[in-house]
Formats: structure tokens, C-alpha cells, sequence
């Protein structure tokens, strides 16, 4: 193994293990990573909101890069209508807690990472000191009250958010660096009026998307930490699954933003009226 | 005349951004709006001129992530 001594020798911190340096190798090998690098992903802290179709593919190559901590915050259980696409639980995890089916998982393919179990809502009680134990947030809730939460909640507590949304055929990411960039507020005030825009179960959405949103959210996440290349700020980067094409649409911090604007109209956390959104409730009809 | 939406050249009737929201169909609730990378107040759509070779994007609301 002479490669590795070379290895070692360029920066390394001797804090990592033999096992570590092969583990993260290929991480170790990029000039932009390094043995520094991967030293700072291993003393970062990430949020993920929501242990759903986003969450699971965030969650595992976050756990794969060797992020030291990740908490993860959902309320729910496994259902098996979310085995079509949240790739973390599996058959044996139904009705299992999904936090708890995340974490051993995530266990299972690096010990390295400590995984904080969140078992609850984010709420406009919790939110600031639960986001204020992390570097950055990943957004995978699955509804607007928590998406303008996260936002209000990452701006009040000056930590980055990626943010993620999919719907039927089409995803969107974009990070907001509070303060500098746009945040979700500047493009889009409030959520919807209930019932206009479908945005779960009723909608139905390709499940793979979840792992290409989530992949880049992922990805975002870890060129923060890295503080390598340009963030995705001040743009929106809408996937359309059906034309495979993407699309980058400019946005800008916007004068007028209630959370961040000039003259801001919201100076504390609260919680939009959740949507109605059960799975329970909705009956798939099947066509012969 | 042809404006940009969401990226594609279009050939447009009507005079204001809400009219080519009508003509879409697209209720006005349901989108966020650009016109040339400023970001339009909802309470202004009616009265905000859409001209020729303008950049308009009609920005989907879209939420889930389960
Ligand atoms: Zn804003």
C-alpha cells in the first residue's frame, strides 16, 4: 500500500485510520477534497427534515462521504406506499419508525456517522434549536408549512439550506445562504391557497426523481462543507423528468421578501396551516 | 408578439402578464412570476405590460419530497 503513504504524507491529519483513508480514498484522491477535507466533512453536522423520498438518498451518500453527524427529523412510520421511492426503509421496516429504520441503515454502511434521531414534527417551537445544533439543513419535507418553516427557521438561525421539492415528473433544488442570497420566500411569498396545488399522495410522482433531487441536494450539502465550487444560489434548478432536461431559472435576494426584504412583515417563527395530506385517504383506482 | 416563457418563444395575445395567465390557464394562486429576473407582486400582475422579446417564467409551486 505504498499509494497510501504518499497519501498521508500530503496533509493528512493522522486522526483518520488505515481503514478510514481506504474507506474515503476516493474522496482523499480529488485535490478539492484532500485529507483536509474529508477531515471537514467528517466534523460536520447535517439536518435532514424528513426521513422520506428525499431524505433516503441525501441521507445514505451523506452517510457514504463519512458526514460525521447527521440528525434526522420525521414524525412518521414506514408505509408501503413509500417503498416505491424512499430507498432508506425497506419491506421489513413497515410501520417501523422511519427515523429509527434511517438510522441503522445509515449504521450499517459507515459507523463512522452518529445519527441523532429527531421522532417529531418540525414545528415553529422546535425548529430554531433543533437547526441550531447543525451546519446546514437539507430540506426533504413532503409540504409547504415545512418547506416556508425551514426557511424561516435556517434565516433566523444564519445556517445554509438545501432546499428540494418533486412533483409528478419534475424536481427542484436550490440553496439559500440566509442573508446573501435569495431565499424561498423571494420567489415564492407564501404557500399556496389549500387545495390548489397538489403537493403528496394525491399527486403521485416518478419515484426515481427523489433520488436525483435528493442526490443534489446531497451534493450541495457537501460542497458547503467542502467550501468547494459555486453554490447553487440565487437560481432554481428545475428538472423535467419527462424531457430529461434541466433548467436553471436566475432569481435574486427580492426587496419586497416578507422574511428578508427591506421591511420584513415576518420577525418571528410560525407555522402555516398544515395541508390535509394522508395517505390513508387517498384511493388509488387501478385501470385494467 | 413573441415573448420568452419559461424559456420558449412564444407568439402572444393580451396585454398584461395576467393575460397570459389566462390564456394558459393558469390561476394566478398557483405560480410564482418573473418578467425579465424581477420577481412581480401578485397585486401587480394585472397592471404589469408584458412587451415584445420580454423573459417571462412562470414558477410551479412544488412541495413534496415523501
Ligand atoms: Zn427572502
Amino acid at each position: 500500500m505504498r499509494g497510501w503513504g504518499r497519501l498521508t504524507a500530503n496533509g493528512m491529519n493522522m486522526d483518520f485510520t488505515d481503514e478510514q483513508i481506504t474507506r474515503y480514498s476516493r474522496h482523499i484522491l480529488l485535490p478539492e477534497v484532500g485529507g483536509k477535507g474529508q477531515k471537514k466533512i467528517a466534523k460536520s453536522r447535517i439536518l435532514i427534515v424528513g426521513a422520506g423520498g428525499l431524505g433516503s438518498p441525501a441521507a445514505l451518500y451523506l452517510a457514504a462521504a463519512g458526514v460525521g453527524t447527521i440528525g434526522i427529523i420525521d414524525s412518521d412510520v414506514v408505509d408501503l406506499s413509500n417503498l416505491q421511492r424512499q430507498v432508506i426503509h425497506h419491506t421489513s421496516d413497515l410501520d417501523r419508525s422511519k427515523v429509527r429504520s434511517a438510522k441503522e441503515k445509515i449504521q450499517a454502511l459507515n459507523p463512522d456517522v452518529t445519527v441523532v434521531m429527531h421522532e417529531d414534527r418540525l414545528t415553529s417551537r422546535n425548529a430554531l434549536e433543533l437547526i441550531r445544533g447543525y451546519d446546514l439543513v437539507l430540506d426533504g419535507a413532503d409540504n409547504f408549512s415545512t418547506k416556508f418553516l425551514c426557511n424561516d427557521a435556517c434565516y433566523f438561525a444564519d445556517k445554509p439550506l438545501v432546499h428540494g421539492g418533486i412533483l409528478r415528473f419534475e424536481g427542484r433544488v436550490t440553496t439559500i445562504i440566509p442573508r446573501k442570497s435569495a431565499c424561498y420566500r423571494c420567489v415564492f411569498k407564501n404557500p399556496p391557497p389549500p387545495g390548489l396545488v397538489a403537493s403528496c399522495q394525491e399527486a403521485g410522482v416518478l419515484g426515481v426523481l427523489a433520488g436525483i433531487i435528493g442526490t443534489i441536494q446531497a451534493t450541495e450539502a457537501l460542497k458547503l462543507v467542502l467550501g468547494v465550487g459555486r453554490p447553487l444560489t440565487d437560481r432554481l434548478l428545475d428538472f423535467d423528468a419527462r424531457r430529461t432536461a434541466f433548467r436553471e431559472i436566475k432569481t435574486k435576494k427580492n426587496p419586497n421578501c416578507p422574511l428578508c426584504g427591506d421591511h420584513p412583515t415576518i420577525t418571528e417563527l410560525f407555522d402555516h396551516e398544515p395541508e390535509v395530506c394522508d395517505v390513508k385517504q387517498v384511493k388509488v383506482k387501478v385501470e385494467a | 408578439m413573441l415573448v420568452k416563457i419559461n424559456g420558449k418563444s412564444e407568439e402572444v395575445q393580451g396585454a398584461t402578464v395576467l393575460d397570459l395567465l389566462k390564456a394558459k390557464n393558469i390561476d394566478p394562486h398557483m405560480v410564482a412570476v418573473e418578467l425579465n429576473a424581477r420577481m412581480l407582486e401578485r397585486d401587480h400582475l394585472a397592471t404589469t405590460p408584458v412587451k415584445e422579446g420580454d423573459q417571462v417564467e412562470f414558477l410551479f409551486y412544488m412541495g413534496g419530497g415523501r
